[in-house]
């Protein structure tokens, strides 16, 4: 059955390496709904977060085939709920709103968000959350002139992990090669 | 990202300190100096304009090392096929830039399907004009991307020796593939302190995985009960060199090795164990019997689409033990109950000490029978004719009695294919060269030129089709050139006879673009200086043969055979194999 899941991806820094992870998803057809990647705690070693509608089926011979790669550590398919996970969204708004409409605060404080920045002619506001619920506060905003809108893709944590930190640690000792 | 911008080589010592004196040499050269570091003493390529310092360098190394120069690009990779597979070390290719690089492609792609390791070097624009569209440019990195095992662009000169020693340790590690390395221009001309370290570690690449001992004797435990165990011999026992391994597995327990496709030749033909070849037109009782077997012992193959027919039909009856090097390939297409994601050779020698005796009668038996059905109606007919026009069967029939199947056989692609992969007798491993899992045609007649190459005391013959032959056929430039005896044997239909097949059983006898008005192919090799022979009669077929195999240096035989002769048996694709037909 279709549905959404995680995969994530530790890999060496290569020029590259996002192109030779993407592939393998085109290949089969599968659309990426969201990468996010950064440097780990490990210098040299990249995490990729990448969300995608897929099968469980699909997506395991996915991550075989991503692990072949010659410059990945590990790769591993997540479910929902194995998963704690967040967006981040940035909304921009015209300051003549804030100064017009009354609960633009209450919104703020309801919804756990925060403003960045203002300026005399718009201000921003950041939530971290869930897509639906960062979704959800565009149409909150919307009345008061949303400007702009922009969402990150995932972060995402894995409930199951044990002693992740000493094993990408353990990585460091040893020297990348070319 | 960043690339890094140091290279780690090895800590020096006090006393490499003390002695270094590193000779400082262009980028070009060092390129050289690897590959003679790594063993290299042939390459195949043509050289262009963005690989001409490198092509300058070997001008001095000529002593040491061979370069064959071929008549188009695709043909050095699959001679550099050829060489491999005969020889068993890493074959080399040069291409230049821009169109040099894009024909490795075919090449790149068969050798990475069919696990072959190979290292292409190609020349390219200076770093300066990278991404610029410069003449010649293209992006070598990103069109061979999904077709090799790994590639790297190089653009300094001081990471060259590295860059070459970690292609060399991946195309040959673990499942073996082709690498490819792209030179910048400027790194070739620019000179620095060459030092040479092998690759014998990256720390996100583990080739040889560590056995699982609790999934051998799980193996063991159900060999050990199974009334109907039945041995898949892949490409991966003759890559691990494990052919004795398995056949002391078969022996020991008395159970039958059926081959697949590339898996040919690591088994005798002779062997009273040996049930035939799997898949679309392998023999009748090795498909039929996977529906009767109760354990299945995979070694070293994929379960390709062409051995397994209707996926979910194929030995879903069996347990299944998978050994297999690629960990990719486990669960990719058959769960397997016991998967050992091992080295085969490695696997097979655990595995083969918890095996207890065992006598499988009935069930070897059932593949003498089932042989005994394909061989009336099918074999005997196609073996030994006695009316009518050749047949593709006994010409092949005639060639592994008169090579006593010693010969290295390289096919291409399509009917002569299947009819030599069913009907050449083979002794030795590592003696049969096809194309599998791309199925290229034009392969065979650059591969067999670098089989000779790796094997130069053998005896070498390319079996092709009319067809094949002409994809590749300016290649008996590059023979004649190099003066590279390989024997080449035309199987001339005058149609694309597995397209044809297919059109006559599954689209009506609609011939569409199948039939091919042909040259004269003699004097095709006439004009490359190579002498031949085309056999129409029967009666002259055997004197050709032997005329061919005794000539020393290359020689064509052209053997017109009959126009629709269809390869039998044939499970039709997609179906359950118990499908299979035999007329």
């Amino acid at each position: 059955m279709q549905k959404e899941y995680t995969v994530t991806v530790y890999t060496e820094d290569r020029i590259g390496i996002t192109n030779r992870i993407t592939i393998i998803f085109t290949r089969r057809g599968i659309n990426i709904t969201s990468l996010t990647t950064a440097e780990t705690e490990i210098p040299g070693v990249y995490k990729f977060v990448i969300t995608v509608m897929s099968t469980r089926e699909k997506l395991d011979k996915v991550v075989g085939q991503i692990e072949r790669l010659i410059e990945i550590h590990r790769a591993f398919v997540h479910e929902e709920d194995e998963v704690v996970y967040q967006e981040l969204a940035l909304y921009k708004i015209s300051t003549k709103a804030l100064h017009t409409a009354g609960d633009v605060e209450r919104l703020i404080r309801e919804n756990n968000a925060r403003i960045l920045t203002i300026t005399a002619d718009y201000f921003v506001i950041e939530k971290t959350g869930h897509q639906q619920e960062l979704i959800d506060f565009i149409k909150k905003l919307e009345p008061y002139g949303l400007i702009e809108y922009t969402k990150s893709g995932r972060v995402a944590i894995v409930k199951w992990s044990r002693r992740f930190h000493e094993h990408l640690k353990e990585l460091d000792k040893t020297v990348a090669s070319y | 990202m960043q690339q890094k911008d140091v290279l780690p080589m090895k800590a020096e010592t006090e006393a490499d300190k003390r002695s270094a004196v590193k000779p400082v040499i262009t980028g070009s050269e060092a390129v050289i100096r690897s590959l003679i570091a790594e063993g290299v003493d042939t390459i195949f390529g043509y050289p262009g304009g963005a690989i001409m310092p490198i092509y300058d360098a070997l001008y001095d190394f000529q002593d040491q090392v061979h370069h064959i120069l071929v008549r188009h690009e695709q043909g050095a990779t699959h001679a550099a096929q050829g060489y491999s597979r005969a020889s068993g070390k890493v074959g080399v290719a040069f291409a230049t830039s821009g169109p040099g690089a894009t024909n490795l492609v075919t090449g790149l792609a068969d050798a990475y399907m069919d696990s072959t390791p190979l290292v292409c070097i190609t020349g390219q624009v200076a770093a300066s004009l990278l991404g610029t569209d410069a003449f010649q440019e293209t992006d070598v990195i990103g069109i061979t991307m999904p077709i090799t095992k790994w590639n790297i662009q190089v653009t300094r000169q001081e990471d060259i020796p590295a860059a070459i020693a970690k292609a060399f340790y991946i195309a040959r590690s673990g499942r073996p593939g082709p690498v490819l390395v792209d030179i910048t221009k400027n790194a070739q001309v620019g000179t620095f302190e060459f030092e040479y370290n092998k690759c014998e570690f990256i720390r996100s690449y583990q080739p040889v995985p560590e056995l699982d001992k609790e999934a051998v004797t799980a193996a063991a435990a159900l060999i050990n009960s199974a009334k109907k165990p039945y041995i898949f011999c892949g490409h991966g026992v003759l890559l691990a060199g494990a052919e004795n391994e398995l056949i002391a597995l078969a022996e020991k327990a008395q159970i039958p090795v059926a081959s697949t496709l590339l898996g040919l030749s690591a088994v005798p033909v002779d062997h009273p164990l040996y049930g035939g070849l799997l898949g679309m037109h392998g023999n009748y009782a090795p498909n039929m019997l996977t529906c009767e077997c109760d354990v299945v012992i995979a070694v070293g193959m994929r379960f390709d689409d062409r051995v397994t027919g209707d996926v979910s039909t194929f030995i879903s009856q069996a347990k299944v033990i998978h050994i297999e090097i690629d960990a990719a390939e486990i669960n990719k297409i058959i769960h397997a109950d016991v998967a050992i994601h091992a080295d085969a050779k490695e696997a097979l020698t655990a595995l083969n000490q918890l095996i207890m005796p065992a006598k499988h009668d009935a069930w070897l038996e059932e593949f003498r029978f089932g042989h005994k059905k394909e061989y009336d109606k099918v074999q005997h007919r196609e073996l030994y004719p006695e009316s009518g026009e050749i047949k593709m069967a006994e010409t092949v029939r005639l060639l592994s009695e008169k090579t006593n199947g010693e010969a290295i056989l390289v096919t291409d692609v399509g009917q002569h294919q299947m009819i030599a992969s069913r009907y050449y007798r083979f002794k030795n491993p590592n003696t049969n060269i096809t194309s599998g899992g791309m199925g290229t045609m034009g392969f065979s007649i650059p591969a067999a030129m670098g089989a000779k190459m790796g094997a130069p005391d053998k005896q070498v013959v390319a079996v092709v089709g009319d067809g094949c032959f002409q994809m590749t056929l300016q290649e008996l430039g590059t023979i004649y050139q190099s003066q590279i005896g390989v024997k080449i044997v035309i199987l001339n239909n005058n149609f694309l006879g597995m397209v044809r097949q297919w059109q006559q059983l599954f689209f009506d006898k609609r011939y569409s673009s199948t039939e091919m008005v042909n040259p004269d192919f003699i004097q095709i090799a006439k004009g490359f200086f190579i002498p031949g022979k085309k056999v129409t009669a029967r009666e002259d077929l055997a004197a050709a043969i032997d005329e061919m195999l005794a000539h020393d240096g290359a020689y064509l035989l052209e053997v017109v055979v009959e126009k629709e002769d269809n390869v039998f048996p044939m499970v039709p694709a997609g179906t359950p194999v118990s499908t299979i037909r035999l007329e």
